[in-house]
């Protein structure tokens, strides 16, 4: 497995709050990271760094790099709006758009200007498939993407950002507000996901880290404690503060 | 509540603790408040009654003298003059050429100013353009009039020499100057109501700003914008004192907006501020052409509410 996302020496402030001290890691392709860690700990705000969401937050300062596939994406030439297309979002709360389930998944491919409507069709498709979407909501893709639970919602939000064909694809607590068994259809989802993408995930429950990701990345105060295969951390955890944590002594 | 404690507590239980859960103020105030409230919701409501009733005796005994039909579509409005007529399509042509000419003006302008507000402006930007536009929704309406009389006037003359002194594209265009702000300030608070995760959402596919306010933010809050575009159209068919001071009082079927023109409102200044006698025919006619402002502008708030409702792209 090949390093896709290189982090190095990376501070991250909002204002004067510190809220990344050196943060540096490697995250490899075509596996699951997890974030894990307690409420502020900077874990989404490293996740919103990896496709510059924190851009739009006034007062946030930088330093240190972030590479995505040898690309400094904070240096001058990087598009930031081609660097999304390539760094897909999933949020906590499904936020479909208020338009058809077609049109929530053709959206990103109309941005980017394909307006062919065989082509359309044919991403829509298989992104759905791809989102494990498609069986359920194949006969009425022209009724109202907010007609749908809050699970297919979010299989939805996850098909409209494969629709864009990115690489990397960022999950920010994308379950947290999701029922147990649809938490646990995109929890499945990821795994067959993994194959074709890398996904990075933060997740508040440190059960879902353990059951869907391959290595796991706890967070404390902006710094990172712990960096290990999920297995072994949390079966042998070398930090104390770590097995606190996943024993559930704090957070 | 209203349950009134009409006997001493009794003590009843088993618990040793006493507690007294008797009334400590007075309780004069909240049976008075209530009913002045009331006096003062009613004031309103009577008032509106007391209007619409007025406008209907009036217009009714107006239609005892002169047909219906010959005041709807008539094509020529003299009642003061002999040989007198009755119909009002010059005044409903002369106050739609204005309300087309100002909302072809205030719809784009506010709608684009409230783009600017709610996607682009910094916060700070936003904090002090907004009491500003504020401010110019305050400026009394014959300040706008002398405006278009004094300044708009000249400047079209400059390009259509053979424009009247007074005009409707004069007018128009500063009825429509003064609903901008309306228009944006409606239009800016239904965008800003769009929640922040749509925008995320969009931003996260790689849209751009301006592909956000325009294929996520505009149509989430359609319904606002065009309610807004509706109240404006029907705040420009009322206004009066633009176009008293600046479109002239020459009522005329015309498509021209170059030419003196006279709306329904016009019409009834004038007729306020001459020497008719109470009770003639020409009296009758402001109260005739008086309701057939209402009844518009009452459709149209209607059409604005209904629209708002049907138009929700609910978030």
């Amino acid at each position: 497995m090949g390093t896709l996302i290189d982090i190095q020496s990376l501070n991250l402030y909002y204002g004067t709050f510190h809220a990344l001290k050196d943060v540096s890691m490697d995250i490899p392709e075509k596996a699951i990271t997890a974030f894990i860690g307690p409420s502020g700990c900077g874990k989404s705000t490293l996740l919103r760094t990896l496709n510059r969401m924190n851009d739009m937050i006034p007062g946030t300062r930088i330093e240190g790099q972030i590479a995505v596939g040898g690309t400094d994406i904070y240096s001058r030439e990087v598009d930031v709006e081609t660097l999304r297309k390539k760094v897909g979002m999933v949020f906590q709360q499904p936020n479909p758009f208020p338009k058809s389930i077609y049109d929530n998944v053709a959206y990103g491919p109309r941005l980017h200007g394909i307006r062919s409507k065989g082509k359309l069709d044919e991403i829509v498709e298989t992104s759905l498939r791809s989102a494990a979407l498609w069986g359920e909501v194949k006969d009425h893709l022209k009724r109202s993407a907010l007609s749908l639970s809050g699970g297919q919602q979010q299989r939805l939000c996850i098909a409209r950002a494969l629709a864009v064909n990115p690489d990397i694809l960022l999950m920010d607590e994308a379950t947290s507000a999701l029922d147990p068994i649809s938490t646990l259809k995109i929890e499945e989802l990821a795994q067959d996901l993994k194959d074709r993408y890398t996904i990075v995930m933060v997740t508040h429950n440190m059960h879902q880290a353990a059951r869907v990701s391959n290595q796991t990345v706890f967070f404390l105060n902006g710094e990172v404690v712990e960096y290990s295969d999920t297995e072994k951390l949390f079966s042998n955890p070398r930090d104390q503060r770590t097995e606190d944590y996943i024993s559930g002594r704090f957070g | 509540m209203r349950s009134e404690v009409t006997q001493p507590m009794k003590a009843s239980g088993k618990s040793p603790i006493k507690l007294d859960f008797r009334n400590e103020k007075s309780h004069l105030l909240d049976k008075i408040v209530p009913i002045l409230l009331f006096l003062c919701a009613a004031l309103s409501i009577l008032t509106t009654i007391g209007i619409v009733f007025t406008l209907i005796t009036e217009t009714f005994q107006f239609f005892q003298k002169v047909s219906i039909m010959d005041y709807l579509f008539g094509t020529k409005w003299s009642p003061l003059i002999d040989p007198k007529s009755f119909g009002v399509l010059p005044l409903l042509s002369g106050t739609f050429m204005i309300t087309i000419i100002a909302c072809i003006v205030a719809i784009p302008l506010g709608l684009a100013s409230a783009i600017y507000l709610s996607e682009y402006a910094h916060k700070r930007v936003r904090k002090i353009i907004k009491p500003i536009l504020e401010v110019l929704a305050g400026v009394p309406t014959i300040v706008y009039g002398y405006f278009a009389l004094s300044l708009i006037t000249p400047l079209i003359r400059g390009i259509f020499p053979d424009t009247g002194v007074f005009n409707a594209l004069s007018a128009g265009i500063v009825v429509g100057i003064m609903i901008i702000p309306m228009v944006c300030s409606l239009s800016e608070d239904a965008m800003s109501a769009v929640p922040r995760s749509l925008r995320d959402g969009a931003y996260a596919l790689g849209a751009t700003r301006f592909e956000v306010a325009l294929k996520i933010v505009v149509p989430a809050a359609l319904s606002g914008i065009v309610a807004s575009a509706v109240l404006a159209f029907s705040r420009a068919i009322g206004e009066t004192m633009i176009v008293t001071v600046a479109a002239g009082a020459t009522p005329k079927l015309t498509a021209d907006p170059l030419e003196s023109i006279q709306t329904m409102t016009a019409y009834i200044v004038q007729v306020s501020m001459g020497d008719t006698p109470h009770g003639s025919i020409e009296y009758g006619t402001i109260f005739a052409v008086g309701m057939t402002l209402f009844i518009i502008t009452f459709l149209l708030n209607i059409l604005a509410q209904y629209v708002a409702r049907r138009f929700r792209e609910e978030y």
